[in-house]
């Protein structure tokens, strides 16, 4: 299986990008548009020869306007196309923020049905590659508070591949958050082998004394984090969420039920973040099982710093273990 | 002047006319030699000689008393501007510098523009403004902060009246609407300059600024610096219709100057703080230029563009042109551009020694500056953040005393 001619070695990026070319190989409604994806690939070259192959009206470059690109593409979602489009950096969605709330995520429910919304919109998001402002944010708890949006994050190639192939395919707006300083990651992808549903979570890493939750850029921290803890003699389990809207609690909690102890991991400020939601269900689901409060781990209320601060701002081995620490302690 | 009477002075072309090149059709762009530029207000040639027409003079009298005196200082300000941007594009290369947003071949329009300015006038630029706040006063090394990551701003924007650079494409325009507005409101003849590119012309926020400028009349100068491309995407994805005449759809009048002409841009910015002063509202210039390097440090222009484009505007030099001027009118001896020349070299070594010796910040910075009136979380979270530091310094039991939030 490992070796069969559909496995490949892709990192993140590439691993999107030829997602992004099989459902335009196999869906001719599938679109890709966004600022710079034609000739340029994206920035983050993402799109890459996408143009060159399937021509600039599959591929589309548009004028540099935010909420244009989720108006139009509501459009023509309407009109029986599936675009996915691109947000060049998580802060400049915000512009588009509009369309996405009031119109996207509400148009199913407005139509009485009647209307589906599939549009994919992309957004590479995070910190940790030394970017200036608004070029490192993480504003999934912002599009999670709002019902009708569905929200992932992958943390791996193979999951990159086949979570955009599966948020194409869904009829119902997909927020794809994708963590910038994974991209050029590498990893197996078996472009054959169809994954899990897009929505369940993954445990990643087995263990018996605390659950490490995260998505996105933090799985692979917290999976250094086990590795770390290992070594002083504690097992901890991790768990990829991949998705944050909707949020696979029964995961969490099967997990929960056997460590007692939970640490949520994001890069998001921590307030009002999506650990806390996942702090106020687990205690809830898991009341009698919990040996120790759920401890998050997270970003500060403050504005994402300078990149030569961002080190003390983001998630790293150090907190993460501290966290670990503390709840062991109780 | 009400805006009705503006509207009607502005059609400075019609909109068939052939040179004006309305877009209708034209998706490819030719490089070298493409015939793009209607209707350019121009006073000096490539060549360095004075342009007299019927078309620029009524902009030209707004230059008429510029000394040679004042011509070498241009000359020096694009030189020196230069410079300070050269040093900084090494300065990324070196690793002293996350990224850098190059204004090369930008000179003449920011300098043009920003000389243009009185001290109580007000700036709203974008990220690539190096010489219009060269102009302000600015310290160059000011502007390096957010580019090396040791802050996200790095000035007083009250000190200079230049607000701080604005990443978030088109953001600022509404800001200099509302700050024009003020202004207005208070009585003032002070007059505000909004910069943007030709791809923040897509933005709504700028559509949305153009319409609140116009219906409140508000002093506001609103200068495009198009200079060909928005990173990979050329004007032809922004705009079908040269951007100068997006001004009339708004009742203000629009003009397109030529962006490499460091005079044309201080006449026609003159003439239009002029109209902002006297009360007659918004007014909108294209500054047809080109950006000769990469979009930012990141970026690579080899994917999207061909050499020959760049050639072909590299003849159209702006710093070249006026020191040809300088040179034909005999305005200058050797001595002028020798001692250019060191001060220069002297700019370059003064900003990059700034550079190095530049601190990074303090870790409790993070939480500088989020509320006016602070904020119980944030002190909450900074002593949390100041007990889990200390715990590295003194503790060797595991560090308890770190709490939960934002950990
Ligand atoms: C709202 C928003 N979207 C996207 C970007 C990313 N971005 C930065 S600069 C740029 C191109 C800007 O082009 P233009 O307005 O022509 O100005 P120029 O950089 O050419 O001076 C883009 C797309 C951004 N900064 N803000």
């Amino acid at each position: 299986m490992a070796d069969s001619v559909s496995t490949k070695n892709l990192a993140l990026a590439k691993a999107i990008n030829e997602s992004l070319r099989r459902a335009l190989e196999t869906d001719p409604k599938v679109l890709v548009m966004g600022e710079d994806v034609g000739k340029l690939g994206g920035v983050f070259r993402v799109t890459d020869g996408l143009q060159k192959d399937f021509g600039e009206s599959r591929v589309i470059d548009t004028p540099l306007a935010e909420s244009g690109i989720v108006g139009t593409a509501i459009g023509m979602a309407l009109r029986g196309y599936r675009p996915v489009v691109e947000i060049q950096f998580d802060g400049f969605v915000f512009p588009a923020y509009d369309q996405i709330v009031t119109q996207l995520a509400k148009m199913h429910a407005r139509s009485l049905g009647k209307v589906k919304m599939p549009v994919v919109v992309r957004i590479p998001y995070g910190g940790g590659i030394g970017a200036v402002e608004h070029h490192s944010e993480s504003p999934e708890a912002l599009f999670a508070h709002v019902s009708g949006l569905k929200i992932v994050s992958p943390s791996n190639a193979s999951d990159a591949y086949w979570m955009m192939q599966q948020a194409i395919q869904s009829d119902d707006p997909v927020i794809f958050f994708e963590p910038k300083r994974r991209y050029w990651d590498k990893g197996e992808v078996n472009t054959e082998a169809i994954p899990g549903p897009l929505h369940k979570a993954q445990v990643v890493r087995e263990g018996t004394d605390l659950t490490l939750v995260a998505y996105g850029p933090m799985v692979k921290l917290c999976q250094e984090v086990a590795a770390a803890a290992a070594e002083e003699g504690k097992n901890l389990e991790v768990l990829d969420l991949r998705s944050v809207s909707p949020l696979d609690f029964d995961s969490i909690q099967t997990s929960v039920e056997k460590t007692r102890r939970l640490v949520v991991v994001h890069e998001a400020p921590v307030f009002f973040g999506s650990g806390a939601e996942i702090a106020a269900r687990i205690t809830e689901r898991c009341f009698y099982h919990l040996e120790a409060p759920v401890l998050r781990v997270g970003g500060y209320h403050a504005p994402y710093p300078p990149a030569r601060l961002e080190e003390e701002y983001l998630p790293g081995l150090d907190r993460v273990l501290d966290a670990v620490d503390r709840a062991l302690a109780y | 002047m009400t805006v009705e009477s503006t509207a009607a002075r502005k059609p400075r072309r019609s909109a068939g006319s052939k040179a004006g090149g309305t877009g209708t059709g034209r998706t490819t762009r030719a490089g070298a030699g493409k015939s793009a530029e209607p209707e350019l207000v121009q006073l000096l040639t490539p060549e360095g000689k004075r342009v007299k027409n019927a078309k620029n003079a009524e902009f030209a009298q707004y230059v008429a008393g510029v000394t040679p005196e004042d011509l070498r200082g241009l000359y020096r300000d694009m030189v020196l501007t230069r410079r300070f941007d050269a040093e900084a594009t090494s300065l990324q290369r070196q690793g002293e510098l996350g990224l850098w947003a190059s204004l090369l071949g930008q000179e003449a329009a920011q300098i043009g523009s920003g000389r243009a300015l009185r001290d109580d006038d007000y700036v709203f630029p974008t990220y690539r403004e190096h010489g219009v706040a060269w102009c302000r006063g600015v310290d160059p090394t000011n502007l390096l902060g957010m580019f090396r990551g040791v802050n996200n701003g790095g000035w007083d924007p009250n000190g200079n009246n230049f607000h701080l650079y604005t990443i978030v494409i088109g953001s600022q325009t509404l800001h200099a609407t509302g700050y024009a507005m003020g202004v207005a409101m208070d009585g003032a003849d002070s007059a505000v300059i909004a910069y943007f590119g030709d791809g923040a012309s897509s933005q709504g926020d700028v559509a949305e600024s153009f319409t609140f400028s116009a219906v409140y009349n508000a002093p506001v100068v609103f200068f495009c610096q198009n200079n060909q491309w928005a990173i990979s995407e050329p004007t032809e994805k922004q705009t079908r219709v040269p951007l100068y005449q997006r001004a009339q759809g708004y009742g203000f009048p629009g003009v397109r100057v030529d962006g490499n002409d460091v005079l044309a841009c201080l006449a026609v910015t003159r003439w239009a703080l002029e109209r902002a002063r006297n009360g007659e509202g918004p007014t909108l210039v294209e500054a047809y230029t080109y950006r000769m390097g990469a979009h930012t440090t990141s970026d690579d222009p080899t994917k999207y563009r061909a050499d020959e484009e760049r050639e072909s505007w590299e003849a159209k030099d702006p710093i070249l042109r006026l020191r040809r001027h300088l040179e034909a009118s005999n305005h200058t001896d050797e001595g002028f551009f020798a001692e250019l020349e060191a001060e220069s070299e002297a700019l370059g070594r003064r900003v990059r020694e700034a550079v190095r010796a530049m601190p990074d910040p303090d870790h409790f910075a993070i939480f500088e500056n989020v509320y006016a009136d602070g904020h119980a979380l944030v002190d909450e979270e900074r002593a949390q953040f100041a007990a889990y530091q200390e715990s590295f310094a003194t503790e060797s039991d595991s560090g308890f005393a770190a709490g939960t939030g934002g950990n």
